[in-house]
């Protein structure tokens, strides 16, 4: 493994109830960029990133993070290592029975000896810096989409992991929210030096803040490049994304029978 | 084939039965297993205690006093035939502690807890909370279920020992006070004829038992449920009616070696 990528990906295959998921996955990470990761919905980008995250185990292939082997580890050990990883999901995931505060609070409640006097200080921080810190009181209902995926990357990045996962962070989010949030991705990976991949399939708002795209369909992966090179890219599929096309590789009818039998037309 | 099919049916619906027995004897292991950290974390049983113990409260001390009543009533109009109305506080008594008491109030836990239990694992699963909590090194067997666990096993016994109270003095109330039996036989035939280790230990035993048997299900079923609206409603109605039959069964068992022919 380099020295340089956090996480290496080689070979990667895995199959659900008999059906292919991913197949020949190759990738790398490496440290202190921001990666996306884009394809149609269910091409298995967040199949993906569960493997990253040890939460599913590959039919063939291999995972490392931080040079390790992710589905070699035992439980005590794979929990180790999700102490350093942290992972936004694709509606935040808040513990809904617990404050905003509270929510934020948990890792280091959970993982550290930390006097509450401390934790307190560092709650405020981080909410303080994904713009929320007024909010620490409220509940989870109380929160907007877009607020409540900005708590929940304050609580993803609340022990300062070194690789951070995001699931659709963009979904469903108004577009000044959507600002806000890509913004914030790129600034806490900076400020944090930590790794990032991000699984989406919102184009505009990824390019403007990631280092690397692996474009991903059917699963396996169909290009890569740099977001200039993508932007460039001559590639049908790639064009056809991107410029959000509604014909092309991707079909726009599901394959289906003969539309003039379907309605019982005589041919 | 319609009998193929038939009993291709039968084959694995009697398959995943017995699947999902090994799956909850398993999950009941786990919750053993994580038990200590949840102990750790004694402000978390605390909290359930409230939401399944206090919060049914209501309905156990409501339930109880009407069921005392009845008892109260039929038992006076059975025992008047024998010329035996003094003994109604023996009948209401050991009706109550023996049976009633346990079984009734573990039917109204499994209704009122043990389908908010699972409705509210279920809805963490289906927002993925409980993923989320597993990508942050925490198990959610020792966060989430095992004080859960420990809320409904304690919180039981206690609810089934407050419907029998509660029960014994709505017997009171229509026996003594309304129906006129004399409040000396009543208190005094009861005090001599319950026996401590003999009806009420048995008792405790037989809420324990059912608290163990409700709360494992309820929270089996949440943890299992299928992320979405429809898998979340159909674990809540599992878990009422397994419970309800689980509980009346283990009434069955548990009597029979307790009282049978004795």
């Amino acid at each position: 493994m380099s020295a340089s990528n956090l996480v290496e990906i080689r070979d990667l295959n895995f199959t659900y109830d008999k059906r292919p998921v991913l197949q020949g996955i190759n990738m790398n990470f490496p440290k202190g960029k921001l990666i996306a990761i884009m394809g149609l919905s269910g091409c298995g980008k967040t199949t993906l990133l569960r493997l990253i995250g040890g939460a599913l185990i590959p039919t063939k292939g291999y995972v490392k993070v931080d040079g390790q082997n992710i589905h070699e580890l035992n439980q005590d050990g794979l929990y180790d290592m999700r102490r350093k990883m942290g992972m936004l999901f694709q509606f935040g995931a808040l513990f809904t029975d617990m404050s905003v505060y509270d929510n934020v609070a948990f890792q280091m409640r959970e993982h550290t000896d930390l006097p509450e006097e401390l934790i307190h200080d560092l709650v405020l921080m981080k909410l303080h810096a994904v713009g929320l810190r007024g909010t620490h009181n409220l509940m989870p209902s109380e929160l907007s989409g877009g607020m409540a995926r900005r708590v929940a990357l304050a609580r993803t990045v609340s022990l300062d992991p070194m690789l951070i996962m995001y699931d659709e962070p963009f979904a469903g989010l108004d577009p000044i929210s959507l600002t806000v949030v890509g913004d914030l991705i790129r600034r806490l990976n900076d400020a944090l030096g930590a790794t990032s991949i991000v699984v989406t399939h919102d184009v505009q708002e990824s390019l403007k803040i990631v280092d690397y795209v692996y474009f991903m369909a059917n699963g396996v992966i169909v290009a890569e490049g740099t977001p200039d090179e993508i932007r460039a890219s001559d590639r049908d599929f790639v064009h056809q994304f991107v410029h959000g096309e509604m014909d092309g590789p991707v079909p726009f009818h599901y394959p289906g029978g003969n539309y003039r039998q379907d309605l019982n037309l005589q041919a | 084939m319609p009998a193929a099919k038939t009993i291709r049916a039968i084959g694995h619906r009697t398959i995943n039965a017995v699947w999902r027995i090994g799956m909850a004897t398993r999950f009941f292991f786990l919750i053993l297993m994580y038990s200590g950290s949840s102990f750790r974390r004694f402000h978390l049983i605390i909290k359930e205690l409230f939401s399944t113990g206090v919060m049914s409260l209501i309905i156990i001390v409501v339930a109880g006093l009407f069921v005392g009543m009845v008892l109260g009533l039929q038992g006076y109009e059975t025992l008047k035939r024998y010329g035996s109305e003094s003994a109604l506080g023996v009948m209401v008594a050991l009706g109550l502690v023996r049976e009633l008491g346990p079984v009734v109030a573990a039917l109204l836990f499994a209704s009122r807890a043990g389908s908010a239990m699972t409705a509210e694992i279920g809805l963490m699963k289906a927002t993925e909370q409980i993923s989320a909590m597993e990508m942050m090194a925490v198990h959610p067997i020792a966060r989430i279920v095992a004080p859960r666990f420990w809320a409904g096993i304690i919180s039981m016994p206690l609810l089934a020992a407050l419907f029998s109270a509660v029960g014994v003095f709505g017997g009171y109330f229509v026996g003594v006070v309304q129906i006129g039996v004399d409040e000396g036989s009543f208190w005094a035939q009861m005090q001599a004829a319950v026996d401590f280790e003999h009806d009420i230990l048995n008792g405790v035993i037989k809420s324990f038992v059912f608290g163990t048997a409700v709360t494992v299900i309820a929270l089996f079923e949440g943890y299992d449920a299928p992320p979405t609206a429809e898998g979340v409603s159909g674990a809540t109605t599992r878990t009422v009616v397994t419970s309800s039959l689980a509980i009346l069964m283990l009434d069955f068992i548990l009597t029979a070696m307790m009282f049978g022919g004795s």
